[in-house]
């Protein structure tokens, strides 16, 4: 019984230093699991749709005759089942969120032929 | 007789954090009657289970709850895989088990949160959040997200957690053990905070059978009610007794909760220690067909899933029932009596979680 039990709590939390981070002077800490947004790596694509034919929000979409793969991030779940699916594992999970934006924008990739023997300079170049 | 007012609650006040309006009938201070309404946010996510494959619904469902999401895509994988006959690999009924405990400590401690800021006590608020903040942490570890998981799916989990991940959150979770004990002191020990707790809000034993409450609610009136005994997980395996009180009233509420918090501790505890290798998932074949209810134990109580296939991969029917849509007329029957300014304490003890109920 009594009252103010949590007075040493208190005490303490005065003297600690706060429990929050001042965002964005001190960055965040990711972690390697964190679902952050997805990233392709462009000259591994080849443009087979499947990981836009699973993703359960339809926020890619994928243009075979133009070549482009697009993605809506404010669609995206994070869910990752296109990392899971994609059968040239060329799409992978960023352990970082994208910058909060006012509008909503669909990131446009272009996907570089592919090359029999692919030249890592001419993939660069793209 | 003092004269009859109606006053409105909600779905926008101050100390009400959830969208549920009750009409207050009061007399001089006191509430006669209590009406609830709901219907303020409805969503309507299980109509989407026309549009979505069965095994993309999980990322639907999750979203039924944003504090047991977790517990919400496992009912609903144990719905289609006792539909579909699927046998979940023993590591990843372990896994969920762990994953849904963390769950059930984070959403008390918030619970712990909100009751204090009901009764205007804002630094233990303040206090239980920021050791909640710790559980997210290790869920964002393991997960990858802090509300949202997806790591459940049908036929077992998506993610493995290695031994030594889990035995660091069992290490991170004995540390805050005692910080959880010094705030959760507060509750059960502290003179203001017991005078606005106890006695208040009573709900008998006989009253709570006959309205159904479920989840704390239940187990805080005497009622031995929880889905963990029913077999789902590995509750039996951990050696799982549910946490029962006998008072009924607002106190005893917070006393289950806190209890439970300890009792999820250990078992994710031993849950670290018991833990076989294997396989976290099988492939799962064919679409579902048939009909299937799932039960499962939710941090608020007893929650009901219904799928019903036809052979396509698409299921014909989804139903949610979750466990505030239970505990509603344990709440009106509660507010009967009480005193006005008690409202926002009693809605709270049922842990409200209007936004699932509107799933
Ligand atoms: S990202 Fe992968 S799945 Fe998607 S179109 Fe390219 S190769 Fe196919
Ligand atoms: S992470 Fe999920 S929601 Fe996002 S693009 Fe991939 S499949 Fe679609």
């Amino acid at each position: 019984m009594g009252t103010f039990k949590i007075g040493g709590v208190v005490l303490k939390s005065l003297f600690n230093k706060p429990a929050t981070l001042m965002y964005p002077v001190i960055p965040r800490k990711w972690e390697e699991r964190t679902r952050g947004s997805i990233g392709i790596e462009e000259a591994s694509c080849i443009l087979c749709g499947i990981c836009a034919k699973k993703c359960p929000t339809h926020a890619i979409a994928v243009a075979k005759d133009q070549r482009t793969w697009a993605i809506e991030r404010m669609q995206c779940i994070q869910c990752g089942s296109c990392v899971e699916t994609c059968p040239k594992k060329c799409l992978r999970m960023i352990p970082e969120y994208t910058a909060p934006g006012t509008e909503k924008i669909t990131d446009v990739v272009s996907i570089p032929e592919q090359q029999k023997q692919p030249k890592p300079e001419a993939a660069a170049a793209e | 007789m003092g004269k009859r007012t109606i006053i409105p609650f909600g779905p926008q006040h101050p100390v009400l954090p959830e969208p549920i309006h009750l009409d207050l009938v009061i007399e001089d201070e006191t509430v006669v009657e209590a009406i609830p309404s709901i219907g303020f946010i409805h969503r309507g996510l299980e109509k989407l289970v026309e549009k979505k494959e069965y095994a993309e619904m999980v990322y639907v469902i999750e979203r039924v709850c944003g504090i047991c999401s977790f517990g919400h895509g496992w009912g609903y994988c144990a719905a289609v895989e006792g539909l579909m006959k699927v046998e979940v690999p023993t590591r990843a009924n372990y896994l969920r088990t762990i994953w849904h405990e963390l769950s059930r400590v984070h959403s008390h401690l918030l619970w712990l949160g909100l009751m204090a800021d009901a009764f205007g006590f804002e630094s233990l608020f303040m206090h239980c959040w920021r050791l909640r903040e710790t559980i997210l942490d290790m869920f964002e570890k393991t997960t990858g997200g802090r509300v949202i998981f997806s790591v459940c799916k049908v036929g077992g989990v998506r993610k493995d957690v290695d031994n030594e991940t889990l035995g660091g959150i069992v290490d991170g979770l004995n540390k805050i053990k005692a910080e959880i004990k010094g705030l959760t002191d507060v509750f059960i020990t502290d003179k203001s905070v017991k005078n606005r707790t106890l006695g208040v809000g009573v709900l008998s034993k006989e009253k709570a059978m006959e309205f159904g409450a479920v989840g704390p609610v239940a187990r805080a009136s005497g009622v031995l009610q929880d889905m963990r005994l029913t077999g789902k997980g590995v509750y039996d395996e951990l050696g799982f007794e549910p946490v029962i009180e006998e008072g009924g009233d607002c106190y005893a509420r917070t006393a289950v909760r806190i209890r439970e918090v300890f009792q999820s501790i250990e078992l994710i505890e031993t849950a670290a220690k018991g833990i076989p290798d294997g396989d976290i998932a099988i492939a799962v074949k064919g679409n579902p067909d048939g009909e299937f209810v799932a039960r499962m134990e939710q941090p608020r109580g007893e929650a009901f899933y219904y799928a019903k296939g036809s052979g396509s991969k698409f299921l014909d029917r989804m139903r949610v029932r979750t466990p505030t849509n239970q505990n509603i007329p344990a709440l009106v029957q509660m507010l009967q009596g009480a005193d006005l300014a008690d409202v926002p304490v009693l809605v709270l003890t049922i842990d409200p979680c209007i936004s699932c109920t509107e799933r």
